[in-house]
């Protein structure tokens, strides 16, 4: 089947003060399946913005190319149907709402592509229910915590109905309650809405929750698997510059010190249960 | 402290005065403050009194905020009053020592002053609180279509003044929050000369500046998400449609201004 999103042999620089190109993406493949739910995890740097902007033509490769849905995003006239497509949630929610009161901020996608007004309407109040804002619909977003100014944010993404949703560190400026309330979001999208989702972020126990988990170091790929494949790669991670996850790093010590545990427990209370097992086979 | 700024608040609720269009209500305001400044006696500026009043009422805001957005220009118009009562001269001599003269007309004229300075704020202020920044935008947007033949860019005109509104209570808190930082770090805003003065707000505008840029850049990242490609093809949730109420203002208000005329004429 072809994937939702092919990055086909990518390269992508930015300018430095001195106008030199610095390379950051050479060569650079990665495909999205339709319907999966992806995490890219890296550390400051590694080019995780970078390759969300590549997804919708918000940046162009250098040379080799990005399809969506096999649309090229290179090709000008393709611009809004891939925008359509891909929608893109940003780091800090102040910074994408344009509108000064909620539903009317869900509104502006929707009003872009043109659609009659009882369509904008009824995809408004879709919106706003499933990631439930939908009694806030007539507050100031400055108002709002920031956990629910987020969520106002991937509601005016879902109002235009795109197949993928990319979050860029959507948790990032959250306080601990609003990020428990984006994740959940989140995984509503990918489990109950079908929605292919990539997370970016670079909290471990955030990328664990998806069925793939991608990992970035300076521009280049270096683990891709399911999360408990990639979380058993303690040293490689450590090498990235990311922390593993607590569980996975107690098992992986007590591992090196010789008491053997399933290295792959991801949540805290697998890990107990592992190591209950172990002390009771003492 | 910055932070209770009321200007240009928008109180979402289900009112009459809520219900009219947006570009009705725009010239509805243009047309009241002009019958405020053409009343020249108290029989008429008592009737736009009147008039604001029943629109404070019917407009459902608390009264408190029409009274809070007077507090910010208490100051002008008691220094436009008393420059009233010490220069107006008259035929009814109330006080006179040394030099100063104050005559009943002068308070007379004071008072009167006050009074429509002060109906000049409820009613602009009426404005705002009933109707949302986007549809204030939308209508100014609509009203100056006529110009949009003539080539210019209404659309972007109005998208700009609507970002503009978004972002203020957002920079407020960011300046706010950047005072606080320079507090910590012990400067001193409010003792010095001018030049010091100005030195002292140095590192608050250019941290406010670089953030600005950079809210920018990101702000247009998002909309371009979201599909804008300009005013072309763009259709809107809230489309502006006159009713029965509009009707209604608009008859009201062409009594009104026949009344102060005539109250004008006869007094
Ligand atoms: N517009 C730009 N101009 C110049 N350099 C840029 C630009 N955007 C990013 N870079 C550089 O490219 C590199 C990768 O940036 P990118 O934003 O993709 O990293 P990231 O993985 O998202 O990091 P973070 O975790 O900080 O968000 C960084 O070194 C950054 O400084
Ligand atoms: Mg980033």
């Amino acid at each position: 089947m072809e994937p939702l999103i092919r990055l086909n042999n990518v390269s992508f620089s930015y300018p430095d003060e001195n106008d030199t190109k610095i390379q950051l993406l050479e060569n650079f493949n990665l495909e999205i399946e339709k319907g999966s739910f992806v995490s890219v995890l890296g550390h400051n740097g590694s080019g995780k913005s970078t390759i969300a902007k590549l997804f919708n033509g918000l940046n162009l490769p250098d040379s080799g190319s990005v399809t969506v849905n096999g649309m090229d995003t290179a090709d000008e006239s393709n611009m809004l149907s891939i925008r359509e497509t891909v929608g893109l949630v940003f780091q800090n929610p102040d910074n994408q709402i344009v509108a000064t009161i909620v539903e009317e901020d869900v509104a502006f996608g929707p009003e872009n592509l043109g659609l009659p007004q009882k369509e904008i309407r009824k995809r408004v109040d879709e919106a706003l229910k499933s990631v439930d804002m939908y009694d806030y619909r007539m507050h100031e977003p400055h108002r709002l915590s920031g956990g629910q100014k987020q969520r106002v944010a991937i509601a005016g993404i879902i109002a235009m109905q795109p197949e993928c949703i990319v979050l860029d560190e959507p948790t990032a400026m959250l306080d601990p309650q609003g990020r428990a309330e984006v994740m959940d979001i989140i995984l509503k999208l990918n489990r109950q809405l079908n929605k292919t989702v990539v997370l970016i972020t670079h909290y471990m126990d955030e990328a664990a929750m998806a069925d793939r988990v991608v990992v970035m170091d300076s521009g280049k790929i270096i683990a891709d698997d399911t999360a408990k494949n990639v979380f058993s790669q303690v040293e490689l991670l450590k090498s990235a510059g990311l922390d593993v996850p607590q569980p996975t790093e107690l098992s992986y010590r007590l591992k090196k010190a010789g008491i053997g545990i399933d290295c792959d427990v991801l949540s805290v209370d697998e890990c107990v249960d592992a190591i209950t097992r172990k002390l009771l086979e003492e | 402290m910055l932070r209770d700024v009321t200007f240009g608040q928008y109180f979402p609720m289900d009112s009459f005065i809520h219900k009219l269009d947006p570009r009705f209500k725009i010239l509805l305001t243009f047309g009241l403050i002009i019958v405020a400044f053409v009343s020249f006696n108290f029989y008429s500026l008592g009737l736009v009194a009147a008039f604001a009043v029943l629109i404070m009422i019917l407009s459902g805001v608390p009264v408190k905020f029409y009274l809070k957005s007077i507090k910010p220009i208490l100051i002008f118009v008691l220094i436009t009053a008393v420059l009233n009562i010490f220069y107006i001269s008259g035929e009814t001599l109330l006080v006179e020592f040394w030099i100063v003269k104050i005559y009943l007309e002068g308070i007379i004229r004071a008072a009167f002053v006050a009074v429509r300075i002060v109906l000049l704020i409820i009613i602009s202020s009426a404005l705002t609180y009933t109707t949302s920044p986007t549809s204030l935008t939308d209508a100014i947007e609509n009203l100056l279509k006529p110009i949009s033949k003539l080539g210019v860019d209404t659309h972007s005109f109005a998208m700009m003044m609507t970002i503009a509104l978004r972002f203020i209570p957002t920079l407020i808190e960011e300046t706010d929050k950047i005072m606080s930082a320079q507090k910590a770090r012990g400067a001193d805003m409010e003792t010095g000369s001018l030049m010091q003065k100005i030195k002292a707000v140095l590192p608050i505008l250019i941290p406010l500046l670089v953030s600005s840029f950079r809210r920018a850049r990101e702000l247009a990242d998002a909309m371009e998400c979201r599909c804008y490609h300009g005013g072309e093809g763009r259709t809107r949730l809230k489309v502006l449609h006159a009713s029965y109420r509009d009707a209604i203002a608009l008859i009201s208000s062409f009594i009104l201004l026949s009344l102060v005329i005539l109250l004008n004429i006869l007094f």
